[in-house]
């Protein structure tokens, strides 16, 4: 549980005098209006401060287990569960928040709900559900060293549009997905909700359980090798019949970069604005003609041509520790361009520390960007971080929606890599041309 | 909750696939924590200038769909967030039912606890509804979920498909939690079950 989607629930608890069934099976952290400027975490907002003090006192309430910003131990849920060893494969995984998809990476059925879906859980630990259609997304072939999982899943977005996972649970499938870490694998699970799908999965694997071994919150060691005998249960087999199959070639695939206002509007970064004039359908041509006004572009101009205001890096989809490192490779040693905003939010403080052992708060502080504490931050901009009016910025983020990063402000969606060299340039650049 | 009846409504035209739950209630008014009162800032950015002013060309701000109870849209509606501060801004601006071509999964579930009811028509129908609305100021519908049907003044009837037990729970206005505690022994059978979840918190 976060602060925003969570107060309601518990009020409906006391209102009906009921219980949180299971404290041992909820944990909850702050992360949506948590101040991220290290040198003033004071949240003046005095609603923000609000939400954040009555989830402390609900967590006090009810016996609920809160990483929280007194502590330093808190960061965005989704970063935070999952380094902790909370989450497991096999278990189903619900939270009041859309990219609650991301823990799939588990193997575990996890999905975003409502407050009153919330309040359900806790006073029953079950939720009433209908069974999703299955969906198998196979990626077939091998991507370049350079490309990221946030390419391959803004790609496979772009590919089935922003319905076409509705009603569906996705298992991604196929030697580049079981090729990828599992930081990359919760990117890929992140974003099934911009597909549509509430729930995304990757089978559990020996990627999975090394992860998992030694983490707070995982199995013992004695008890992990039982466990992994019951995970390997968990497989899907083969041959599966799913309700729907998509191939998509990803050998060869190029960095991908969003032109619009929804994150299947995406292309290559070595394309252009594309023309709303040869959408079929005039719908289409009609909400790509709005995106473009929007986002102040016009068709026909090249993705590296675009400049930048800002470059935000960080969020649930791109704010772990191979994301920070990713970036910092590309930016050791040089400079942020002129005029540009750059910031990295850590996903977690956990991760900041990480990053600071590694030495990679220095890159980035060397190379001009500001190296925060952890938060949502500008990725919804419920606290200080956020877009102005007409303002553009390259963004690790998930959402490119109208006013999504600050009234007015256009987002367009990137990996840690090309967010980072779009800093130094400032300007959309093709990282494979840096090698 | 309440119980859904039949009713007779405007209806208002908002012709836009794609709209985000960010777009219904954005972000600045999500720190409320209560569910009343989020009516005055749905669709904040269409519905109001950078001074807090109507703007004028939004329907919403337009008679008579000010007073409108039936909100008409293109596909995919309530995607992105699962905030459900955007049925709680729909229900408490006036609105009791949505059509759609299409909703989000998260967005269609939410409308459900709150007594709103959304409807899924095939797209030419939703496009039929939109030349109505363009041909009759203030065009209204019967909305009647007991038959599953839409009927207008002109001898227009649209049937359309509910899941069973969803309807019979916006009817009853049934409490979802009474519902499943009556199925403690079950919960209490699996909880010691060996195939339980062990504590994790603890």
């Amino acid at each position: 549980m976060h602060e925003v989607t969570s107060p309601q629930a518990f009020d409906g608890l006391r209102v009906a005098g009921r219980q949180v069934r299971r404290p041992d099976l909820t944990a909850a952290t702050m992360d949506h209006n948590v101040p991220t400027d290290p040198d003033d975490m004071e949240i003046r907002d005095p609603v923000s401060r609000k939400q954040i003090e009555t989830l402390r006192e609900n967590c006090k309430e009810f016996g609920i287990k809160l990483f929280a910003l007194e502590n330093n131990d808190h960061g965005v849920i989704h970063v935070v569960m999952p380094e902790h060893g909370i989450i497991q494969p096999g278990m189903t995984v619900v939270c009041g928040d859309s990219h609650t998809a991301t823990h799939g990476a588990f193997g575990a059925l996890a999905f975003g709900i409502g407050t009153s879906e919330i309040e359900h859980v806790l006073a029953t630990q079950t939720l009433p559900q209908n069974k999703p259609k299955t969906m198998e997304i196979r990626l077939t072939g091998q991507p370049d060293d350079s490309i990221a999982a946030k390419d391959l899943i803004l790609y496979i977005i772009r590919e089935i549009g922003t319905s076409g996972g509705t009603g569906y649970a996705i298992e991604y499938t196929g030697e580049a997905v079981q090729n990828t870490s599992m930081e990359e694998r919760m990117t890929l699970c992140n974003m099934a909700i911009e597909a549509g799908a509430r729930s995304g999965l990757v089978a559990p694997d020996q990627t999975t359980y090394d992860y998992l071994r030694g983490l707070p919150y995982s199995p013992s060691e004695e008890e992990l090798d039982k466990k992994i005998a019951e995970w390997e249960e968990l497989k899907t087999d083969s041959p599966a019949a799913y309700d729907r199959k998509v191939e998509l070639p990803v050998d060869g695939l190029a960095p991908q970069v969003s032109w619009g206002t929804n994150p299947a509007m995406t292309v290559d970064v070595n394309d252009t604005v594309p023309d709303p004039s040869n959408l079929k359908r005039q719908e289409e041509r009609q909400e790509a003609q709005r995106a473009l006004e929007y986002m102040g572009l016009k068709p026909g101009e090249p993705i590296t041509g675009i400049e930048v205001d800002t470059v935000f890096i960080g969020s649930c989809t791109n704010g772990r520790l191979e994301d920070l490192r990713q970036a910092a490779e590309v930016v050791e040693g040089k400079t942020v361009a002129n005029n540009i905003r750059a910031m990295v939010v850590p996903g977690s403080q956990l991760v900041k520390k990480r990053a600071e052992k590694e030495g990679l708060d220095e890159i980035f502080l060397e190379a001009g960007f500001q190296w925060r504490n952890s938060g949502c931050s500008m990725c919804l901009a419920m606290n200080p971080d956020r877009l102005e009016a007409g303002e553009r910025c390259a963004s690790t983020s998930n959402r490119n929606f109208e006013g999504r990063m600050g009234t007015g402000g256009r987002t367009h969606l990137v990996s840690p890599r090309t967010a980072a060299a779009t800093a130094l340039a400032g300007h959309f650049v093709d990282i494979r041309k840096l090698q | 909750m309440e119980a859904f009846e039949t009713f007779d409504g405007i209806v208002a035209p908002l012709d836009r696939s794609n709209v985000d739950t960010d777009a219904i209630i954005p972000k600045q008014f999500l720190k409320r924590v209560r569910k009343t009162g989020f009516g005055a800032y749905l669709f904040f950015e269409w519905r109001f200038d950078e001074e807090g002013e109507p703007k004028p060309d939004f329907v919403l701000n337009r008679e008579p769909y000010d007073r409108a109870s039936i909100l008409l849209a293109r596909e995919n509606f309530g995607c992105g967030s699962s905030r459900e501060h955007a049925p709680w801004a729909l229900k408490d601006f006036g609105f009791k039912t949505i059509i759609a071509p299409s909703f989000a999964d998260i967005f269609y579930n939410n409308c459900f606890k709150n007594g709103l009811l959304p409807i899924e028509l095939p797209a030419d129908r939703v496009k039929q509804l939109f030349a109505l609305t363009d041909k009759h100021q203030g065009y209204r519908l019967t909305v009647d979920l007991e038959n599953q049907q839409l009927r207008d003044e002109h001898d227009l009837v649209i049937d359309f498909g509910v899941d069973p037990e969803r309807k019979r729970r916006l009817l009853e206005g049934l409490d979802e939690i009474d519902l499943t505690l009556k199925l403690e022994d079950k919960i209490a059978a699996y909880e010691n079950s060996e195939r339980a979840p062990a504590p994790i918190m603890n």
